[in-house]
């Protein structure tokens, strides 16, 4: 049995390791509540984007001739990585790098053989966890988490639009977490370019004027999309983030708890056991002078 | 007519109003009640409306898109 004073400083040990987990998980929490405000706020300017150029697409017939919509041959793809910055979240991160593989393994597999998929990061983990598996980081939009503002995403959106645009990448593809609940993160693949018009119902409300006219109209509803796409994906995983942080430390905290307990049980053990002890060889030693 | 100004980080207004002027791409322009429906691109400016009191609220924007469709306006504004 270990002695008292090394079980004292474990009990120890483990109480402080316990009390940052519980703050870490405070933390995540408050974090998770601003988060989750920021996915619900744009929400409604999503959906009214997805609205108007659902009507804009419903007059024209649904044949869209716009730049990011262009279908070509898959000759170069970009995946963009949705991760953090920061450890501490279970398989968070671990989810994207998976999903990474799993999607290059079963839909890109040719095209990875030739050097043709190039990966970038929006979060520094995904990426470590993958260059210790010899895949390439081809760029990085890290940074943008110390300040998460549509602007700043909206920069990104354009970069990416214009490498598309050039036809640098015929198709650019986005991996992240997307939030269900604090507990629950559904990992998700989606295509960012080009854009598909999805199938909208037909409500039967074609009479409009369109100022200045429709082309110019889809010129600039398009990009406007494509970035609140990708910003509603980036909030949806920093939110997610954030939820798998506070499950994991929660788990953490719930542990040290049950460690302490086991630990406070074998000190108060061997604490008896050493009276005990004592007492024997006290008894012993008067028995001894009485004979 | 029921006006609502949203922008990717909030909704800045919505309720009733009478009047709206907004900044469209080819000039400003104003809406009123029973007006045809409309998408248009807007530009840098001043958006501009009168509440159901008769007050008057302006607020910049730095562009976007307006939809009018049966007397329900939606700004998106960046």
């Amino acid at each position: 049995m270990a002695n008292l004073k090394e079980i004292r400083t474990r009990i120890v040990s483990v109480k402080s390791t316990r009390q940052i987990t519980n703050a870490m998980k405070m933390v995540s929490a408050a974090k998770l509540r601003k988060a989750q405000n920021a996915i619900l706020q744009l929400r409604p300017y999503a959906k009214k984007m997805h609205e108007i150029l659902s009507h804009v697409s419903d007059v024209s017939e649904g044949d869209i001739d716009n730049m990011y919509s262009e279908k070509r041959k898959e000759e170069k793809v970009l995946i963009l990585l949705v991760s953090s910055n920061r450890g501490l979240c279970g398989a968070f991160n671990a989810n994207v790098s998976k999903k990474v593989i799993e999607v290059i393994k079963s839909k890109y597999q040719n095209l990875f053989d030739n050097n043709n998929v190039d990966l970038y990061t929006i979060g520094k983990k995904a990426g470590d966890v993958l260059k210790g598996k010899s895949f390439e980081m081809n760029g990085s939009f890290d940074e943008i988490y110390d300040d998460l503002t549509y602007e700043k995403v909206a920069v990104i959106a354009e970069d990416l639009m214009k490498m598309f645009a050039d036809k640098k990448y015929d198709k650019i593809d986005i991996i992240y977490n997307r939030f269900k609940n604090a507990s629950v993160q559904i990992i998700t693949h989606e295509t960012i370019l080009p854009v598909t018009a999805d199938e909208t119902e037909q409500n039967g409300t074609g009479d409009y004027i369109f100022e200045p006219d429709l082309n110019y109209i889809l010129e600039n509803l398009m990009p406007e999309s494509i970035k609140v796409n990708l910003f509603a994906a980036i909030l949806d995983s920093n939110a997610a983030e954030q939820g798998a942080r506070m499950t994991a430390m929660h788990k953490a905290t719930d542990n040290a708890s049950e460690l302490i307990k086991d630990l406070t049980l074998s000190y108060n053990k061997a604490r008896q056991a050493s009276i005990t002890s004592e007492i024997l060889e006290i008894t012993a030693g008067a028995e001894a002078l009485n004979n | 007519m029921y006006l609502e100004i949203v922008t990717p980080e909030k909704t800045l207004f919505s309720g009733e109003v009478v009047h709206i002027k907004v900044p469209g791409s080819d000039g400003s322009f104003g809406i009123m009640k029973n007006h045809a429906a409309v998408i248009s691109v807007l530009q840098k400016g001043i958006l501009e409306f009168t509440d159901e009191n008769e007050k008057v609220q302006t607020f910049e924007i730095n562009g976007g898109v307006v939809e009018v469709l049966d007397n329900n306006i939606v700004v998106l504004a960046k």
